[in-house]
């Protein structure tokens, strides 16, 4: 099982934060583990995430995108359709009830697209806890939408004006405030990286992507699929939807990273395509730096995947390749963004459409009888504001 | 014996305290850092740690952060770090302690660090990201060395973790003042002093406390309680406050004669 007691998926992750924060990681680890077979724990999570957060979301058979690459049968998993448009909400119901549970009256937050900081205010408003979402002031710029929902939600956003001003500075600065609040604080980490327990953590409350998927599927086709398609960068939809088919063999998973203007450019988010193992942000994984280790500028159209590194569970599966991870540009992104809104009448979010921007390189060279689901991993709303200056500006 | 064992063992003889000054190399430049270094011992330090700029200082605060960006700016590395330190070598033979975060030292590679530390003359590491238990091998490469992996202990560390960090730290033993990053701070924990005296339950090694330490009255507070006081932001934020003028390192170097004053 992985990772190991020390918080390793093989050479991948561990724990490399600043001694103050042992206790709080030894403690989140500790209620994790009493809690998570505890049938009281179960029942109260499967309450928030059906009646709060309105899952089961649906698994929907793509028909028009399916019949015009007219190869494999396309399946969208639609966590676009969970309260507050995207799969984040599915970890922050969970490490809410871990909160509650650890007596923490604070919570704090990094946001990239703003999805995980919508998610997290959502959270904090439902169960009257304080919080505080760190956001780069660039994303804070480009994702104007979601800050006013956080703050409509009574969470306090802050700015983050140091170095790239994106999402790796909005997990240095929430860092840096658990360190000096960690007596009173959870730090909500919002993908499946940073140090131990979180990797883990933000997988399993995130599995039940993959686990809905595998019951639809097996409903609707009496088989499993043969292509599992997600969009990664900390990659919390992504190992949400592959660890439930991780032993089934036969079902190839593809990470789509985001390669903003490509991958040969200089500046680039496709850590897997052109990074090497360093350590940020608590675990080791594969990462975008320079060769003195320092960490490289990032760029992607995609606020939510603007990330210079990738979690360790990813780097291990890339490692053992029981999963592929390929790229696709801005602009191949924001075709699919184009073609799912015509073709299925879905606005996905720019990080998804990253994910269906694939299918066109895969979909029409598959056998009419081949399944791919794709989760789309959240709603586009978000992003109309972005995508009309672009196109104004073109 | 390693310069800061040494160090600490003279001082204990004189019934001395160490002063413990922290500057970020190549801020502003590479060449005030090797000016500044000499200034430093002059006016008092005993021993000098050297940060090493990392891109994502998650436990330095703003002053330490705008320094090590100063100092990136230049494209300082590693490599020029020690570089400076082997010239240093010429002139003094105060301790010195590299400061950075794990990936610098990871992506130079361990063995091929700690050979080239001892060639320039580099007595330690202090590196805040990495715990005990994931520094195992670092520290077993370092000690092969004769180097001093310097850990860290915070006011949370419990019992049994501090006689696993007194296991694995050589030099002596950091303590973080207070739960939160580096920054100069008016006020400090009022039950610091009761935490320095269950530390010794545990620590067989000199302990020096850091974070938030910005003038003489602190020093002067926690000697009582400590082997080391260790000031960093406050120097640095006089270096910033003088970059471009003719007087930076003398003014730098009166600031820390001041630290003494009441030592």
């Amino acid at each position: 099982m992985l990772p190991d007691r020390n918080g390793y998926f093989g050479p991948f992750g561990g724990k490399y934060v600043p001694e103050t924060l042992m206790p709080a990681l030894a403690e989140l680890e500790t209620i994790y583990c009493q809690v998570k077979n505890n049938a009281a724990f179960k029942k109260e999570l499967a309450y928030y995430l059906a009646e709060y957060a309105g899952r089961p979301t649906p698994l929907y058979f793509a028909r028009n995108l399916t019949s015009l690459y007219g190869g494999a049968k396309i399946y969208l998993k639609r966590e676009d359709l969970a309260h507050t448009g995207a799969h984040k909400i599915n970890n922050t119901i969970g490490q809410a009830l871990l909160a509650l549970r650890m007596g923490k009256k604070r919570i704090i937050a990094e946001t990239g697209a703003g999805q995980h900081g919508v998610a997290v205010a959502t959270v904090a408003a439902l169960f009257k806890l304080q919080c505080e979402v760190y956001m780069g002031a660039e994303d804070i710029e480009r994702q104007k939408l979601n800050v006013y929902r956080m703050q409509k939600l009574g969470t306090k956003v802050i700015p983050v004006t140091s170095g790239s001003q994106t999402l790796k500075d909005a997990m240095n600065e929430a860092l840096r405030d658990w360190v000096t609040n960690v007596r009173s604080t959870h730090y909500m980490l919002g993908s499946c990286a940073g140090p131990h327990p979180f990797p883990l953590i933000v997988r399993d409350f995130q599995t039940v992507i993959g686990r809905e998927a595998k019951k639809q599927i097996l409903k609707a086709e009496k088989r499993l699929p043969d292509y599992l398609l997600a969009c990664v960068n900390g990659g919390s939809n992504a190992i949400g939807l592959f660890y439930p088919f991780y032993n089934d063999k036969k079902v190839k998973f593809i990470g789509v990273e985001a390669a903003g203007a490509g991958v040969n450019k200089p500046h680039t988010a496709a850590t897997m395509a052109k990074g090497t193992i360093g350590i940020l942000h608590g675990s080791k994984s594969y990462l975008l730096q320079d060769k003195n280790g320092q960490v490289s500028p990032t760029h992607s159209i995609a606020a939510g995947l603007d990330y210079p590194g990738v979690g360790p569970e990813h780097s291990y599966y890339k490692y053992t390749g029981r999963a592929e991870y390929v790229n696709a540009t801005d602009q191949e992104a924001l075709v699919a963004f184009d073609l799912l809104a015509r073709q299925e009448g879905i606005l996905p979010a720019l990080e998804s459409s990253h994910a269906l921007a694939y299918l066109k390189k895969i979909a029409p060279k598959l056998d009419k009888n081949k399944i791919i689901i794709v989760c789309l991993s959240g709603r586009g709303d978000k992003d109309m504001e972005q995508i009309m200056k672009r196109e104004e500006s073109l | 014996m390693n310069r800061i064992d040494a160090k600490f063992k003279e001082l204990k003889k004189k019934h001395k305290k160490a002063l413990i000054t922290y500057i970020c190399a190549g801020d502003p430049n590479l060449r005030t850092t090797g000016e500044l270094v000499l200034e430093l011992e002059k006016n008092g330090a005993d021993i000098i740690e050297l940060g090493v700029p990392f891109s994502d200082p998650i436990a330095d605060g703003p002053t330490i952060q705008r320094a090590a960006l100063r100092s990136l700016k230049n494209n300082t590395s590693l490599a020029d770090i020690l570089g400076l330190v082997r010239q240093l070598r010429e002139k003094s033979q105060i301790p010195i302690l590299l400061m950075t975060y794990f990936n610098p030292v990871y992506q130079f590679g361990l063995e091929k660090l700690a050979q080239a530390a001892v060639k320039s003359g580099v007595d330690g590491f202090i590196i805040p990201d990495l715990l005990p238990e994931s520094g195992r091998a670092a520290s077993r490469i370092l000690k092969k060395h004769k180097l001093a992996p310097v850990y860290l202990v915070s006011p949370l560390t419990s019992g049994k973790r501090l006689a696993l960090i007194n296991k694995e730290s050589a030099g002596f033993v950091y303590y973080v003042s207070v739960t939160g990053i580096t920054g100069a701070r008016t006020s400090l924990p009022q039950d610091i002093g009761r935490h320095a005296q269950s530390l010794r339950r545990y620590i067989n090694q000199p302990v020096a406390v850091g974070f938030g330490v910005s003038n003489a009255r602190q020093v002067k507070q926690l000697s009582a309680w400590f082997d080391g006081v260790i000031v960093g932001s406050a120097i640095v934020s006089i270096i910033e406050k003088n970059i471009g003028k003719k007087d930076l390192v003398a003014k730098v170097g009166r600031f820390v004669r001041s630290l003494m004053a009441k030592k």
